[in-house]
């Protein structure tokens, strides 16, 4: 858990100095020295130097080779109480000056709109004035041979078409970014941060053409990691099994509207709880900042929620971390500086904590007070490039396992008339995270303790303080898996996050599932 | 580079600019072929919330796409500097890689120089829209709606840029482009109450901070206490943005690739697509026009293709899919571009007499967290938000809770009553420019809500 630059993670690459690192340093210090001359009374400047690179093939053909390099920077700035930010791909001395006094110019124009000027929550610990963080990578994925990476695709999907397959696409997505950040706090860090993602979808048609069906490798999650996650996902050896669903679902029974248990899989269940209690636990969202698009939240407001709401059974614990190695959200530092510390939102079912950056930790005075707890924030600033202003965004928010050894086997066993559900697959939720719908990859009919066969054209609607007080069994320690992925939207204009989220298999009862399918 | 102003037209590379980067990058390449692209502009954004102004951001960018094709294996290399040695590495790093690459049995060989008509997509209001005078047009919502003691949320983003595309056999294409949105959404103070309003356009004063100000206002004041009323199928009066969100997805699926290869709506069971069929109400009419100067777009491709107006569906009936230049030739056809804009003809009728003409329905104002459920249907689930009312009668008789619907545009098409004079609207859910659409207002019947939700 990095607390401080002391107690950041240090790996011998992490500490050597990368070309560029000084001049970063410098550069940033430059822009928010411009931002405080110009009238700031606090300044962050980011510098980020990005590379991406993504290989999509289809059957035996590569559809497209890219790498991408985006370098730029951002200066953020406090003037009067009110927001400023500007950001620009030149940089050179005269232009991040230019840009922080366009920062400082924008602030003050956009005050004639201010009604409550912004405070900033101290920063929990002692500024870190050279702290230095990595993603637990192994393989540098920018030093893997693009042969080597077409051939494991060309191989996957090989394998594809061996098992049947009439259509297969695979890709693979790798990101480095590294990230150089200073505030007028007194930190200055510099953090490189890896993420890599395989994927495969094979698609099945029926003899006449009436029908197809596809099945996308969604239970490989996306990492906070290196080549290596690429290597441990090894798609070829999957890649018969997954052709061998997308057939099953060409002739699998259309599902009977009802209400069943459902049984659902850590592969599953991780998008269920981004939507369900990863969004309306961010505390901008329940104090309106976000209704013109990513929605308000029914955990609104706070004073009636905090403490009071019971999200669902005793048993269930909801802890965010920015902390777990390979997790999409893990960093030393957030992006204004704050070291993060695993919190929990849910408390023996009981609904306890926000996600929140320094400005909304304030927002929160009185219930941590009130909880003898300080007023701090949990270290969710995020920006997902250097020309995006930062703001609040999801750490990873995990289902913490149960506390016996219960396994996806037993929740089918003790099953009478259910549904198990593997894979994410279609999701939709509304604005205030109550009614939502999720599909899968796969469905099986449970039957007296049994997986009686597949199901297709299946989806459950769920109230989510329902759905989770419905929960009645949950996995444990060894069931808990890693999921996550890289679009989650928010903001305007809407910015990525990236995030992951862990739990074990558990089963819900009585949950309305209905049949998606319809005739053209 | 002239040295810039604080605040200024918006910053972005002129014609001759991207000319010099294009055949600097082009005199050192060593491909066989070569095409780059250069994109640069200016992002200009000012965020509200709780009435008053929360964020806000100007970003200048610039990228330097490069193509590089040896032999028959192709490479991307996108680089956001410009400066020789960063553009050298780039060109370098593509024919690295292109050479590692396997052959693409698929590559079809650059385009030649070209002609284009010039683009119409330029505003130079929105291009010099300053901070100050985003913080204007918000006070035209913050300050009604504060002093009607309503809670205020909004996003307005004006960009402006260039792109010019060169490739090694001559061709070269340059156009530049500007567009914004302007969206808000009020919220009644004891939250049972919200309304949306929003407009896009390429010409910000176009945009009317006043009209959408009384329109979120009135719908949020008319929202407050919705009761709910049992999902099932219901006659739909749906709003223009409301018909753009759902008719929007219809031109995600016009791949002629995915109809012939049987993994789309457009595949005809027995094999091929439904080119010539008919398959929606026979006042449906689908355009894409570049030139239309309500929702004008590129005149050039990424392959620096001249555009051209394309008919996808007309009185009913598919006319054309989309062909990339690869499927086109295999296929012994014409390319054609998808995405783009997006028009629909409409009709005569206004809201009110869709209204008036209704015994029992419902008025939607726009959609949210729109997802595919089953692509052999276009069939896609999501929710109303932010104005969701009970027609009784010939009349709105009360605001409802938000209902979830699994529906197709296409089944919706079918179901057509009534049309109204098509308007330009932001389908966007992000609230950004998007995609640039032209739709009437319509009255369906039967269109399919599964569940309530209490979100306001």
């Amino acid at each position: 858990m990095p607390g401080t630059a002391e107690a950041a993670p240090q790996s011998a690459a992490a500490r050597s100095q990368q070309p560029g690192d000084s001049a970063h340093r410098e550069l940033a210090l430059r822009a928010i020295d411009a931002a405080k001359a110009a009238g700031a009374e606090y300044a962050d400047a980011r510098i980020s130097s990005a590379r991406s690179q993504r290989i999509g093939t289809r059957e035996r053909r590569v559809t497209g080779i890219g790498d991408s390099e985006t370098f730029g920077f951002g200066v953020r700035v406090l003037v009067n109480g009110t927001w400023g930010f500007a950001a620009s791909s030149d940089l050179t001395a005269e232009e991040v000056t230019r840009v922080a006094k366009q920062a400082v110019a924008q602030a003050r124009a956009n005050r004639v709109a201010m009604v409550r000027p912004v405070e900033l929550a101290p920063i929990h610990h002692p500024p870190v004035p050279n702290g230095r963080w990595r993603s637990p990578a192994r393989i540098d994925p920018f030093t893997v041979a693009i042969e080597d990476k077409v051939a494991y695709l060309l191989e996957a999907n090989e394998a594809a078409l061996a098992a049947g397959a009439r259509f297969v696409n695979s890709n693979m997505f790798f990101l480095k970014d590294e990230k150089t950040f200073a505030s007028t706090v007194g930190t200055v860090t510099q953090q490189t941060i890896f993420r890599a993602q395989p994927g495969m979808t094979v698609t099945m048609v029926s003899a006449d053409n009436s029908d197809f069906q596809s099945r996308q490798s969604t239970d490989i999650q996306p990492r906070g990691l290196g080549y290596e996650h690429v290597v441990d996902s090894n798609l070829k050896s999957r890649a018969a099994g997954w052709v061998e669903e997308a057939r099953q679902k060409l002739t699998a029974k259309p599902v009977e509207v009802g209400r069943y248990d459902l049984i659902l899989h850590p592969t599953h269940l991780w998008l269920t709880i981004h939507e369900s209690i990863g969004h309306p636990t961010e505390l901008d969202r329940a104090y309106g900042f976000e209704a013109n698009y990513a929605g308000t939240s029914f955990l609104a407001p706070p004073e009636d929620r905090l403490g009071k709401f019971r999200y669902g059974p005793e048993f269930m614990n909801i802890l965010a971390d920015r902390s777990a190695p390979g997790s999409l959200s893990a960093c030393g530092w957030d992006d204004e500086g704050v070291a993060p510390e695993d919190f929990h939102i849910v408390k023996d079912g009981i609904f306890v904590d926000y996600q929140t950056t320094r400005e909304q930790a304030m927002w929160l005075d009185w219930w941590y007070k009130q909880r003898g707890m300080e007023t701090k924030s949990h270290g969710c600033s995020y920006a997902e490039t250097w020309a995006d202003v930062q703001f609040q965004r999801m750490p990873n928010v995990n289902l913490e396992a149960g506390e016996d050894d219960t396994v996806w086997e037993d929740l089918i066993a003790a099953t009478d008339n259910g549904i198990a559900i593997i894979g994410d697959g279609s999701f939709s939720i509304d604005q205030q995270r109550y009614n939502a719908q999720f599909g899968g990859q796969v469905y099986y009919e449970v039957k007296n303790g049994k997986i009686t066969g597949m199901l297709k054209d299946v989806a459950y609607q769920m109230q989510t303080p329902t759905f989770w007080n419905a929960m009645d069994m949950i996995g444990g320690p060894r069931s808990y898996e890693l999921g996550g992925a890289f679009g989650d939207g928010k903001g305007q204009p809407s910015q990525s996050n990236a995030v992951s989220h862990g739990c074990p298999p558990t089963r819900h009862r009585q949950i309305n599932v209905i049949n998606t399918g319809r005739t053209a | 580079m002239a040295p810039h102003s604080l605040f200024a037209v918006a910053r972005h590379l002129s014609r001759e600019e991207c000319e010099a980067i294009a055949k600097k990058v082009l005199s050192f390449s060593k491909a066989d072929e070569c095409r780059v692209t250069v994109n640069s502009g200016m992002r200009q954004n000012t965020r509200f919330a709780v009435n008053q102004i929360s964020t806000a951001g100007d970003n200048y960018n610039v990228s330097v796409d490069i193509r590089s094709v040896i032999g028959k294996k192709v490479a991307n290399v996108s680089v956001n500097r410009l400066d020789d040695t960063a553009l050298r590495e780039a060109v370098a790093n593509s024919e690295r890689i292109a050479r590692l690459a396997p052959d693409d049995p698929e590559l079809m060989p650059e385009l030649g120089p070209q002609t284009y008509r010039d683009s119409i997509v330029w505003n130079d209001a929105t291009a010099s829209l300053e901070p100050s005078a985003r913080a204007e047009a918000v006070r035209a919502i913050t300050e009604p709606s504060r002093a009607a003691g309503l809670i205020s949320t909004g996003y307005l983003e004006a960009q402006a840029g260039s792109t010019g595309i060169a490739n090694s056999n001559g061709l070269f294409a340059y156009s530049r482009e500007t567009a914004s949105a302007f969206t808000t959404t009020v919220r009644t103070s004891d939250g049972t109450g919200s309304g949306w309003a929003g407009d896009s356009d390429n010409d910000f004063t176009r945009i009317d901070p006043d009209a959408l100000a009384a329109r979120a206002i009135d719908k949020a004041q008319r929202s407050r206490n919705p009761v709910g009323i049992e999902p099932g199928r219901y006659t739909v009066i749906l709003e223009p943005t409301a018909v753009a969100n759902l008719v929007s997805l219809i031109s995600r699926s016009l791949s002629a690739r995915s109809a012939d290869e049987g993994r789309s709506f457009f595949s005809k069971p027995g094999g091929g697509n439904k080119i010539g069929e008919k398959v929606v109400d026979e006042r449906v009419t689908l355009v894409s026009d570049p030139f239309d100067p309500r929702v004008p777009a590129s005149p050039f491709t990424g392959e620096g293709l001249p555009t051209q107006p394309v008919t996808w569906i007309e009185n009913g009936v598919v006319k054309n899919l989309a062909y990339d230049r690869y499927w086109a030739q295999k296929q012994g056809k014409e390319p054609i571009s998808g995405g783009g804009t997006l028009s629909m003809a409409g009709g005569e009728s206004t809201i009110e007499e869709m209204i008036a003409s209704t015994e029992r329905g419902i008025v939607v104002t726009r959609f949210w967290y729109i997802r595919g459920v089953d692509p052999r249907t276009i069939l896609f689930t999501g929710l109303t938000r932010d104005g969701t009312f009970l027609v009784e009668n010939g009349k709105i008789t009360r605001p409802i809770k938000n209902f979830r619907y699994n529906e197709s545009p296409i089944f919706m098409l079918n179901n057509l009553q009534m049309l109204g004079r098509p308007v330009r609207v932001s389908g966007s859910e992000a609230g950004g420019p998007g995609q640039a659409l032209l739709v009437p207002p319509i009255k369906a019947r039967d269109f399919n809500f599964t569940s309530t939700s209490d979100a306001i």
